[in-house]
């Protein structure tokens, strides 16, 4: 049986001649939500509405339950979508807006009204289905508009940034709400965001795009643990990971050593082709630098701002001798830190990250083996 | 000195409104009255105004019994029953295969507002005198495709039909502020209703028409208010012949005033026209709660 509910195969979309997406292969498997991640105008909304048959494909094919509906139309798909701006009609009631799909259908009114009731019952709107959208929360009128997808009973949901026009706190709320969702209906979703945050939270698997093309598909840590390129490893993480301008000295089996203003690091590394002398950039995640006494740790700085949240602080210290901006480390809410202070950085090797010039990663450290 | 410069400030001010409103108190105001007072006697044009003498409502009491008042309000009725649907229908029909988004829509978008602009000059009811003339354009192409011409000016109901033509010819305007509101609709609303498998019909029923019922009542009330005051068509064309079939109250006014010197009762003719005008549109406000649809709730209603 074939378990795949869309598969995308070198999928490409120009709009008069302009490539938005340029080749497009992936695979969400049933039950699975699948996040598209990537800074605005990558190309993400355009990729979801050519499986929503909103856009037609220049080229390649698409095939939803094992179905090819290239050129299928959007209601022949068995999809259903969450609009960034909702899309609710402004006329119609929450309940007459849940049921619109049942009511184009030719469903009896009776049974489209149970159906109705059922689903604004799940979505806890139960009291509102006689209200306007105007008359409704922001994070209501989002809930409104996941009914309305609910309501049709879909081979695949789709999610175009629903989250992106609630405030903070909502946001935080209503990811969770979808995320229970999802865990209760197991119900196969493409979910579109710019948010990383949102990709890392919700995804079984995420998809990184960039100018039209996946930069790298896998499960979240996995993409944490090991981005294939420069572009994955700052995009993913927050604050974002930390990139030194570095030159490769040389390489062993298992160990690749690189030099910096601050004298070489060594690295523990396997796989990495090595060319000595050539650019490069060390990778390292606030979190995988600690505090060390003098004397000890690979890289030294002064403290430039320190932002301490609570249960966390993140120091921003200047590197002696480098070009780069201050590099962001993750402490200890309590550390007894300040500005101007002079800090001794340890690197946790297992989790530093290097890229060659072209940006592709380098080897992986050894125990950052692939996990399926 | 400050009280100085805020007196000269104000006559300054005084001075920059005062073209629009001499002109309102002279174009607008002053007729407004002076025709009120003057259906109230029996003012003739030709005499002095001092001769009139005071007769009260009567110019407004023999109305009913005025044979050419009856026909007249009939076919105004008639006029505006017929034409404000078909021009409202018409001018919506054109302005959603406008907003179709195909090449070069543009150009056509041009091409049919055309017709507007001249629509209600005098010298296109001239034009459509000579396409109707009983040797028209209309009558030569009939008689090429081997059909008898029609007296198209000459019979009641045709010429009722020539002018009525006239009117639904001018969509443009209304056409244009449909476009605006057809614009205005997001797009994704039909994404949405596609995606649902709503066909393109049921989407303009349960989607674009009732979004659109604001500048539907706003085309509504232009065109009421126009098609009671049409004058060129009858005029020009049809001169409200015959038979009074194309006889609509402001040429009735006109006539009374500038052909038979009533001025008195030509007067009193306006105010009916006026208050039959005033009453249509209060009549189509009242009826807004129960077809018109505002997506924002509106801030001088207060919100919730
Ligand atoms: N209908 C369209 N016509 C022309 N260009 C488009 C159209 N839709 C999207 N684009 C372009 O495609 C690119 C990607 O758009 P989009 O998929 O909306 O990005 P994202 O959702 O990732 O922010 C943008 O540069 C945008 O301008
Ligand atoms: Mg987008």
């Amino acid at each position: 049986m074939n378990t795949s509910r869309v598969i995308l195969d070198q999928v490409t979309k120009s709009f008069s001649g302009h490539d938005v997406i340029k080749g497009v292969s992936l695979e969400v498997k049933k039950g699975e939500l699948v996040v598209f991640v990537g800074p605005s105008g990558c190309g993400k909304s355009t990729l979801l509405r050519l499986i929503a048959g909103l856009e037609t494909p220049t080229s390649g094919r698409i095939e939803i339950a094992g179905e090819n509906v290239t050129y299928a139309h959007p209601s022949k798909r068995g999809v259903a979508m969450v609009f960034q701006s909702y899309a609710l009609y402004p006329h119609m009631t929450v309940e007459d807006n849940i049921g619109f799909a049942l009511r184009i259908k030719g469903m009896p009114r009776a049974e489209i009204k149970l159906k109705v009731r059922a689903v604004a019952e799940t979505l806890q709107l139960g009291h509102l289905l006689h209200r306007l959208p105007k008359a409704l929360s922001g994070g209501q009128r989002q809930r409104v508009a996941i009914g309305r997808a609910m309501v049709r009973e879909p081979d695949v949901f789709l999610f175009d940034e629903p989250l992106s026009n609630l405030d903070a706190s909502l946001r935080g709320q209503m990811r969770v709400e979808i995320a229970g969702l999802h865990a209760r209906l197991g119900a196969t979703s493409v979910y579109v965001t710019h948010d990383q945050v949102e990709a890392m939270t919700l995804a079984d698997k995420i998809v990184v795009l960039n100018g039209g093309r996946i930069e790298q598909a896998g499960p979240p840590m996995e993409l944490y643990r090991r981005p294939a390129n420069l572009f994955v490893a700052t995009f993913i993480g927050s604050p974002g990971m930390n990139i030194l301008p570095v030159t490769l000295a040389g390489a062993d089996r298992d160990q690749v050593t690189v030099n910096t203003t601050q004298g070489p690091i060594t690295l523990p590394r396997v796989n990495a082709r090595v060319v000595a002398g050539a650019e490069a950039s060390l990778g390292l995640r606030p979190e995988s630098l600690s505090l060390t006494t003098a004397g000890q740790g690979q890289l030294s700085g002064y403290v430039n701002l320190i932002e301490r949240l609570g249960g966390e602080t993140f120091a921003y210290v200047a590197l002696k001798g480098f070009e780069a901006p201050p590099i962001i480390v993750r402490l200890d809410g309590e550390v007894d830190l300040r500005v101007h202070d002079e800090v001794h950085l340890a690197i946790d090797g297992q989790r530093a990250h290097l890229f060659g010039a072209d940006g592709l990663a380098l080897g992986h450290a050894p125990d950052t083996k692939e996990r399926d | 000195m400050s009280g100085a410069s805020i007196y000269a400030s104000r006559r300054a001010g005084s001075l920059y409104i005062a073209p629009f409103a001499i002109g309102f108190l002279l174009f607008t105001a002053f007729p407004f009255i002076a025709s009120f007072i003057l259906s109230l006697t029996d003012a003739r044009l030709q005499d002095q105004l001092g001769d009139a003498h005071f007769i009260g409502w009567h110019n407004y009491a023999g109305m009913w019994a005025d044979a050419t008042f009856r026909k007249s309000l009939g076919v105004t009725f008639f006029y505006v029953f017929v034409t404000v649907p078909l021009k409202l229908a018409f001018a919506l029909l054109i302005a959603v295969v406008l907003n179709f988004k195909l090449r070069g829509i543009g150009l056509f978008r041009t091409a049919f507002y055309l017709p507007s602009i001249l629509g209600g000059s005098v010298a296109i009811a001239v034009v459509w005198r000579f396409v109707f003339a009983s040797d028209g354009l209309v009558n030569q192409f009939l008689h090429g495709a081997g059909f008898g011409g029609i007296n198209w000016l000459g019979e009641p109901s045709t010429a009722m039909f020539s002018i009525i033509l006239l009117r639904l010819w001018q969509f443009g305007s209304a056409m244009v502020v449909f476009l605006a509101g057809l614009k205005a609709i997001p797009e994704d609303l039909y994404e949405a209703a596609d995606l649902d498998g709503a066909s393109r019909l049921r989407q303009f029923w349960m989607i674009t028409l009732p979004l659109l019922t604001p500048v539907l009542f706003f085309n509504f009330i232009m065109q009421i208010v126009q098609a009671f005051q049409e004058f060129n068509g009858p005029y020009i064309i049809t001169g409200g012949g015959p038979m009074k079939s194309t006889y609509l109250l402001p040429l009735m006014i006109y006539e009374e005033a500038f052909k038979y010197f009533n001025l008195g009762y030509s007067s009193a003719l306006s105010w009916v026209l006026f208050v039959i005008i005033a009453l249509f549109t209060a009549l189509a406000f009242w009826s807004q709660r129960f077809w018109v649809f505002y997506a924002q709730e509106r801030s001088d209603k207060g919100g919730h």
